[in-house]
């Protein structure tokens, strides 16, 4: 019997070993290649996405270990054609350069909002430690998820 | 322009991979609007195109004998009102993607939305030779304003024609043509409906000035930021044809190591896994990455290994090891140094060491290769598709005219992305399995298997009198290259060498080359030397300089830094520091903290001014400015790769430090727009003075003087 995951509310017989990363499995098996390889250690968060809501790092994460649970990537942010309010905050702020590591800090800060509603600057810092962007556009990432609460608290979501 | 009176031309800098001549274009005129419809096109002389390429100070010889002297399309006016520019350049995260078509908006007078570009397609963009030294502003896009300019005087002749009337009232604005005259106007859709129309680039065509510029000159998001944002823009490890398998390669235990046995039976013997033994490569390529993980691992290889220089002892070994005389090209005197010095009030010499560091773009090095009927057809994340299509042509002696190279918009390069190792590992993977591989380099790979940035020895000698003013400077830098090797500072007696000794590690092109190496040992020097006179930092440096648009941007950074500041907390320090590179300007003020306890370096604020002529777009110029300061504060304070007996021992980010969140002080970017002189490029140069403005605010704060980049990889230890 292989394993079943469901990813962006849709569900997926996986036939890769179960040890296998998540990652490989979503961009290899199921060719939602959104979630990006950055480094394969946990170290670069381009490969976050979330694992029953909490933003987690997929190349870490055996697939067998999702079987049951809820997984979102970046391609299941977005809602009947709207963007989901982290995307269209940075989409606002202009926060990428070549953007490889916009996956990995959507993902990332759409768990931050879901504990934390309204991040000080030095909150969004902490918790996008573990997230590399090497382009260097890290303050209009702060502003972008900064802008992003603000838009979640209008729209009640 | 004053400062040194004659710009000395030095070698061109090593560590910039150089491309061979060009060749052919394979696209005639015909097939050209058969691929885009009917409309009206401008093509450029290719040889037009690659001389002003290399037009730029410090230019590489080529022979002209074999330019091209095919013609190749730049622009495209289609009947469905879509512009189409073309350009060899890649987007790597610069924007050019989005300044360029501004660019064009702005010379065709046609809305910025109706512009796309065509970009880094050998079979469809012209010849470029990459995309880097910060050449794309100062040579495309003027280069896509003459076509742009030529389009639109077809378009306005296509109307007087039309009308049966001389072409002299007329005026194109809006994406039409309107004969002042009667009011009446023709849409460049409705001129271009129907005709292939072509023209060649004239040779004089004015173009449009700075300050008259309406969509070029302001703030313009990145175009289809959209796909970013929902993951949907496929970068090249995203590419996943039909039938396609992962490509894995068998590296050496070290650099330097030769292939003495190889067992691969038991990896052969694996269902649908495609072994590959050429001279010292072994590859594999399987259906999926873990089964071609799994046949590697089956492999036994056994390595001739060879004794390997260890980061410890590099910088006596990068001495030791010069070319004991630099030909003339490398040196450049002025005056007496012996005289210079004897007329000195105060001497100061000093040496300076710079490490090897990493690229480490997120995207590591990637290519999808196929081969079909014996053409091959690669795309892969580099700044130089032409070159790596000649490259890929040679190794597998087919015609250039049989490989194509295409570069999807790629998650970054900052210098890193020249070679074609990707592309030959997985064309090479594709030949034996007759199927599209894809190769993928882990980060251990990107940090051990791409190519660094070099490390190198600067050694100063120098002298002031007893007012300040400099009599003696001389400069000596060892191995890491020779951009911004000159001091922009007034000096009667200077001496300049640059000092070739064979590579290392393998090195290369890195956002900005040696200038930075340079900048920090010369602005850390210079900051010294402000403080053996007993003058404030920037007053010595404005009394030394006359350069007016150098001293435009300390004082502009100064003036938003609030220089000078009182210090107002214990282990407070500021600093400054600036330069000139390619065209432009930069001076950067920095404030640190230094927790005298453990020794820990905050950097609290960076102020940097930056002025490259006209600015094509505020918005991406801001960004280029604040990322090359971030990524500058890596190289600055951590960044260092460690080797030994041929190994990297810090492949990883657990262990080789990028700049993090928490590593980002207040930043503030000050852009001088000049509408007066030409743009040029902005890639490099901001990232040059961030390590010099630091180091001085740790000195100011601390009375040490850090001579090593990195500076503080573990704190301050001596605070």
């Amino acid at each position: 019997m292989p394993i079943e995951i469901e990813v962006n509310g849709k569900r997926y017989p996986v036939n890769y070993p179960p040890d296998t990363p998540l990652l490989s499995v979503l961009r290899d098996e199921l060719l939602l290649s959104g979630t990006k390889y950055g480094c394969g250690e946990g170290q670069c968060g381009a490969c976050t996405v979330l694992i029953a809501g909490a933003p987690r790092r997929s190349c870490q994460i055996p697939v067998s270990a999702v079987a049951g649970k809820v997984v979102t990537t970046i391609e299941g942010l977005e809602k009947d054609g709207r963007l989901h309010p982290v995307q269209q905050a940075f989409l606002d702020a202009g926060a990428f350069q070549c953007a490889f590591c916009t996956s990995g800090m959507i993902m990332s800060s759409v768990g931050l909002l879901q504990t934390n509603a309204n991040p000080s600057p030095a909150d969004v810092v902490q918790f996008l430690q573990g997230n590399v962007c090497r382009c260097g556009t890290h303050p209009r990432i702060i502003e972008a998820v900064r802008h992003a609460a603000k838009l979640m608290q209008e729209h009640g979501r | 322009m004053s400062g040194p009176a004659e710009k000395f031309v030095l070698e061109p800098e090593r560590f910039e991979f150089t491309a061979s001549p060009l060749h052919q274009f394979e696209l005639a005129r015909r097939d050209f609007f058969k691929i885009l419809g009917s409309g009206i096109a401008v093509f450029a002389i290719a040889k037009d195109a690659f001389a002003a390429q290399e037009t730029a100070p410090g230019h590489r010889s080529f022979h002209t004998e074999d330019l091209p002297k095919d013609i190749s399309a730049w622009l495209h006016v289609g009947e469905d009102g879509i512009v189409t520019g073309f350009t060899g350049k890649a987007e790597i995260g610069q924007n050019i993607r989005t300044s360029l078509a501004q660019t064009i908006a702005d010379e065709l007078r046609v809305p910025f939305e109706s512009v796309r570009m065509v970009t880094a397609d050998t079979a469809l963009t012209p010849f470029d030779m990459g995309t880097f030294g910060s050449r794309t502003t100062p040579t495309i896009t003027p280069q896509l304003r003459r076509v742009a300019s030529a389009a639109r005087d077809l378009l306005i002749e296509a109307a007087a024609k039309e009308w049966n009337i001389a072409s002299a009232g007329l005026v194109a604005a809006d994406a039409k043509v309107t004969d002042t005259a009667s009011g009446r106007s023709l849409k460049y859709t409705e001129l271009a409906r129907g005709k292939t129309l072509a023209q060649n680039l004239p040779a004089e065509d004015p173009i449009t000035p700075a300050s008259q510029w309406t969509v070029a000159g302001k703030a313009v998001p990145k175009v289809e930021a959209r796909a970013f944002v929902t993951g949907k823009h496929q970068y090249t490890p995203d590419l996943h044809p039909e039938g396609m398998l992962h490509g894995k390669v068998l590296r050496p235990p070290s650099f330097g190591a030769t292939l003495v046995s190889c067992d691969d039976s038991a990896a052969r013997a694996l269902t649908g896994v495609v072994v590959v033994r050429d001279g010292d490569f072994v590859g594999v390529a399987a259906p999926s990455a873990h089964q071609a993980q799994r046949a590697l691992d089956a492999i036994h290889a056994q390595w001739k290994e060879v004794p390997q220089i260890s980061s410890k002892e590099i910088f006596s070994y990068l001495k030791q090891n010069a070319t004991a005389k630099s030909d003339d090209r490398n040196r450049q005197q002025k005056g007496s140094i012996a005289d210079g010095l004897a007329a000195a009030a105060h001497r100061l010499d000093a040496t300076y060491n710079v490490a090897y560091i990493a690229h480490a773009p997120l995207e590591p090095r990637a290519a999808l290769a196929h081969w079909t009927d014996g053409k091959l057809t690669v795309w892969t994340g580099t700044q130089r598709p032409f070159a790596n299509r000649d490259e890929l042509a040679n190794l597998f002696h087919v015609p250039e005219s049989s490989v194509r190279v295409i570069v999807p918009d790629t998650g970054s390069a900052y210098g890193g992305k020249h070679t074609s190792d990707a592309a030959i590992e997985a064309a090479r993977l594709a030949r034996a399995a007759g199927r599209p591989v894809k190769v993928v380099w882990t980060r251990e790979e990107e940090f051990t298997w791409a190519y660094f940035r070099p490390a190198g020895v600067i050694e100063i000698k120098s002298g002031i009198s007893s007012d300040g003013t400099l009599t003696a400077w001389e400069f000596h830098n060892y191995h890491s290259g020779s951009s911004g090797i000159e001091t922009p500072y007034d000096v009667a007696n200077h001496r300049t060498e640059y000092h070739a000794v064979p590579l290392i590690l393998r090195s290369g092109s890195y956002r900005g080359l040696a200038a930075t190496a340079n900048h920090f040992a010369r602005e850390s020097h210079m900051d010294a030397l402000a403080s053996l006179a007993k003058m404030d930092p920037l007053d010595f440096r404005m009394k030394n300089l006359s350069n007016p648009r150098m001293r435009a941007v300390l004082e502009a950074a100064a003036r938003s830094f609030g220089w000078p500041r009182k210090k107002t907390q214990d282990g407070q320090g500021f600093g400054v520091a600036c330069g000139d590179e390619k065209g432009s300007y930069v001076a950067t003020c920095a404030e640190i903290a230094v927790d005298k306890k453990s020794g820990a370096v905050r950097v609290v604020r960076l102020v940097e001014a930056f002025e490259c002529g006209a600015i094509v777009n505020p918005d991406g110029l801001r960004n280029q400015v604040v990322g090359a300061m971030i990524q500058g504060l890596g190289g600055a304070l951590f960044e260092a790769i460690e080797f030994e007996n041929g190994r990297i021992t810090n492949p990883r980010f657990a262990n080789y430090r990028v700049p993090r969140f928490r590593d980002i002080p207040v930043i503030e970017a000050v852009l001088l727009d000049r509408k007066d002189i030409p743009s040029a490029g902005a890639g490099e140069t901001p990232i040059m003075t961030v390590a010099p403005a630091i180091g001085n605010a740790i000195f100011d704060a601390s009375g040490v003087r850090l001579h090593n980049l990195p500076m503080v990889p573990n704190g301050l230890r001596s605070a």
